[in-house]
């Protein structure tokens, strides 16, 4: 999962909460040949939707016939098109890390550095965890692999779009 | 009003007004074949679930309404795949139910279990599992609106046989609102501008060409097609999928584009400065190599599927809609173009008279461009020779059945050169009479969707214009049309051979032929037919087409075959070989091209 990608796009998708959605969508990728980078599903506030956040590679077919075909599934029911310019995104990670003793405070360290945190202390392994932009969490991983890395896992984005400073988010809406 | 789910299913059926269904009954779909006794639904029992499907779109694509067919769980199911994919790849709408094992016993390979909804998903519309009584008319309801409306296509309603045994509440939606599809919003109406944009490229181009698709069919746009054509006489060539859709006795029209189109109507698009797409796809049999395909046209593509707008081909102009909604919404800006109903053109001068002083009336005349086209159509007409006493054409065959049967006969192509020859050499003059196999190519298709066809038009005759590869694969739903009472005809160009692959053998594979062979006799189709309840025909000889056709077509009471013993060698041309521009299209086989 790490490296960095340079062509893609964030599609948040809101979809039906129904069983065998996620496999609709999966599927609809695969058979097309779309390529898929990351993909996050949650359940959004209202219960009968949920969000999938996909970060499509641009490069294996245009973003347009990507959202086109994507919205032909009848469980999906708003597509949001995000620039990575114009979004935040976030991810989250988490690693357990084989450490001895003498590594261990070096490594709290580091993860203070990337404001994350210890959330499982064993006798010769710490569990910690990282949230932020993909760029940080890529760099975060490269740093870590100076130590013995038992396994990583990393949420794929999630994100949302920036806000503009210059007006009142109604108005904008509004003339949207 | 308290009833199963099995019941309400059928009701749901009845209230959506189906009046056939083709079907096969088993374990898991029991309980909905009870309530079909005493249904006002005809049910036709089909000798394979793959007849079933195909007959339901044969009744879809002669009728307009969409085509059912229930079937039971596990192999039930999946012998309906094949169908759903024709459906699918064709935009028939079809409403398939399959039974399936009860809900507890989802998931642990109970007997005839097979997650169909899994295995379906990528070539229906839409499927659904229903996991309680209670969502079945809704469901219902859901998918016949679904199956019929944007772009219509193959829908599956799976029902486990414990939610067919609960009871509910009949109730019937009664707004779409009511049928939970928050994610379904298909479009017709197309943007004014770019139909107004449309129409200045349309009186601006010195070489248009109208490329009607199968959507003109789909949205019974083929009025308005004529009305586009004649006030503008613009040239329209039609596609497999829309052979009908303008009349081929038309002046205006140039026939069949694509890898076995005619080369005037393949050369037009080639050379033409607009092509108008309308419900039409850019396929690959069309375009042939696509970055060679009609390299000087600006593109106006009208179709009800955003997502095929600029998947093939970027164009000059997207507009998603209906094709007839669009072009009325065309016809309309014409008229204020100076180009109205009254300004249609004459046959005898192509090319339209606008009124004067209006914008129309500073328009290219197209008169150059139908010159070079009439000069084609002289220079490089469709060919084959008949010796006499030689062996039998199968276009001799095509052009006698067309000649000896009523104009309206409706036509159902199998797949390979039988099918390529049926739609060069029959004259399609009215929509719905032409009924194939075209983006999946199935062969087999014939003689269920003809069976389908004629349920669904009684009134008309119904001809199979089959392969006898094509023939062995669903042969056996003549049983279905002669215990039924459907009189189909079925033609077989039997040519012993797996014709159109033995004919890219022979050109590109250097004549090796492999796996290829079938034989004349084996089976004896004639006794065959006879053994199925039909007539049983034979034709070996030109001279005997006609009795054979004549005899066949006298016949009302039960299904007929005639087994046209035809030319094993003969090929299908023009043809533009896989994968090659279409400037490079063969118009005939060596030593008979016409001279320009
Ligand atoms: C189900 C299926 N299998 C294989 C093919 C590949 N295929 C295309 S045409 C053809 C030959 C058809 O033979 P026949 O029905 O005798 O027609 P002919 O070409 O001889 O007129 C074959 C095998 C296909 N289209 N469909
Ligand atoms: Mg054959």
């Amino acid at each position: 999962m790490t490296g960095q990608i340079t062509q893609h796009y964030i599609l948040s998708v809101l979809v039906e909460n129904k069983a065998g959605v996620l496999a609709r969508v999966a599927g609809l990728f695969s058979r097309r040949g779309f390529n898929i980078y990351s993909l996050a599903v949650a359940p959004t506030n209202d219960e009968r939707f949920s969000r999938i956040t996909i970060i499509v590679d641009v490069e294996s077919a245009p973003l347009e016939q990507v959202v086109r075909q994507l919205d032909k599934l009848v469980n999906v029911v708003e597509i949001s098109q995000l620039d990575p310019s114009d979004a935040v995104e976030r991810e989250l990670l988490l690693a357990m890390v084989g450490v001895s003793v003498a590594e261990r405070s070096q490594l709290i360290e580091l993860v203070g550095v990337f404001r994350g945190e210890v959330v499982n202390v064993g006798l010769d392994r710490l569990t910690v965890m990282v949230a932020g932009t993909p760029e940080t969490i890529d760099n975060f991983e490269r740093l870590l692999e100076s130590y013995e890395i038992i396994e990583i896992q990393r949420t794929g984005r999630v994100a949302l779009p920036k806000l503009d400073h210059s007006r009142f988010s109604g108005a904008s809406a509004a003339t949207a | 009003m308290k009833m199963t789910g099995a019941q309400a299913l059928i009701k749901s059926l009845e209230t959506q007004g189906v009046e056939v269904m083709f079907g096969l009954p088993g374990g898991a779909i029991l309980p909905v074949y009870d309530p079909i006794i005493g249904s006002s639904i005809r049910h036709i029992l089909v000798r394979h679930e793959q007849g079933a499907g195909h007959m339901a779109e044969g009744y879809a694509m002669a009728t307009g309404r969409p085509g059912v067919a229930i079937v039971t769980s596990g192999p039930g199911a999946t012998n309906v795949v094949t169908p759903l994919s024709n459906a699918y790849m064709d935009s028939t709408p079809l409403v398939v139910v399959s039974g399936q094992v009860a809900t507890a016993a989802i998931g642990t390979d109970a007997f005839q279990e097979c997650d169909i909804t899994g295995v379906t998903m990528g070539i229906t519309k839409h499927n659904w599992l229903v996991t309680d009584a209670a969502e079945i008319p809704r469901t219902v309801a859901a998918a016949f609106y679904v199956a019929t409306t944007g772009r219509p296509g193959p829908v599956l309603i799976d029902v486990p046989k414990d939610v067919s045994n609960a009871l509910m509440e009949w109730y019937w939606p009664q707004t779409v609102e009511d049928l939970d599809l928050p994610g379904y919003r298909p479009v017709t109406e197309g943007d004014p501008a770019q139909v107004r944009r449309a129409v200045e490229l349309l009186l601006a181009a010195q070489r248009p060409v109208i490329y009607a698709g199968g959507g003109v069919l789909k949205s019974r746009a083929t009025d308005a097609l004529r009305e586009l054509a004649e006030r503008t006489g613009m040239p329209v060539v039609t596609t497999l999928m829309a052979r009908g859709a303008f009349p081929d006795s038309h002046p205006l029209c140039l026939g069949m584009p694509g890898m076995h189109g005619n080369y005037t109507a393949v050369t037009a698009m080639q050379r033409a400065d607009l092509l108008v797409a309308l419900g039409a796809r850019f396929d690959d049999r069309v375009t042939g190599k696509v970055a060679a395909f009609a390299p000087e046209a600006k593109v106006i593509h009208v179709d009800i599927d955003p997502a095929e707008l600029g998947k093939v081909r970027r164009p000059d102009v997207a507009i998603a809609g209906d094709c007839n909604v669009v072009l009325e919404a065309m016809l309309e800006a014409l008229d204020a173009a100076g180009l109205g109903h009254d300004e249609r053109c004459r046959w005898s001068d192509v090319g339209a008279l606008p009124r004067p002083g209006t914008p129309a009336a500073n328009r290219p005349s197209l008169s150059p461009w139908w010159a070079v086209l009439r000069r084609w159509q002289q220079e490089f007409p469709l060919t084959y020779h008949q010796e006499p006493g030689g062996l039998l054409k199968p276009q001799l065959v095509v052009e006698t059945l067309r000649d000896l049967s009523p104009d309206d006969t409706i036509v159902v192509g199998g797949v390979g050169q039988h099918q390529m020859w049926a739609s060069q050499w029959w004259r399609f003059d009215y929509p719905y009479t032409w009924i194939n196999s075209g983006g999946a190519g199935t062969m087999g298709f014939a003689v269920p969707a003809s069976i389908g066809a004629k349920v669904g038009r009684p009134d008309r005759t119904v001809w199979a214009i089959d392969g006898d590869g094509c023939f062995q694969m669903t042969a056996q739903e003549l049983v279905t049309a002669a215990a039924e009472q459907i009189p189909v005809k079925v033609a077989i160009l039997n040519n012993a051979y797996l014709g159109m692959v033995r004919q890219w053998q022979e050109m590109f594979y250097a004549e090796r032929y492999s796996e290829v062979y079938l034989s004349p006799d084996l089976p004896d189709y004639v006794k065959w037919a006879e053994a199925m309840g039909c007539v049983g025909i034979r034709a070996e000889s030109p001279e005997e087409v006609t009795p054979a056709i004549e005899k066949a077509n006298a016949i009302d009471d039960r299904p007929v075959v005639v087994d046209f013993r035809i030319d094993a060698f003969e090929k299908v041309f023009p043809m533009v070989p896989a994968g090659a521009s279409n400037d490079d299209i063969v118009v005939a086989p060596q030593g008979r091209e016409a001279k320009p």
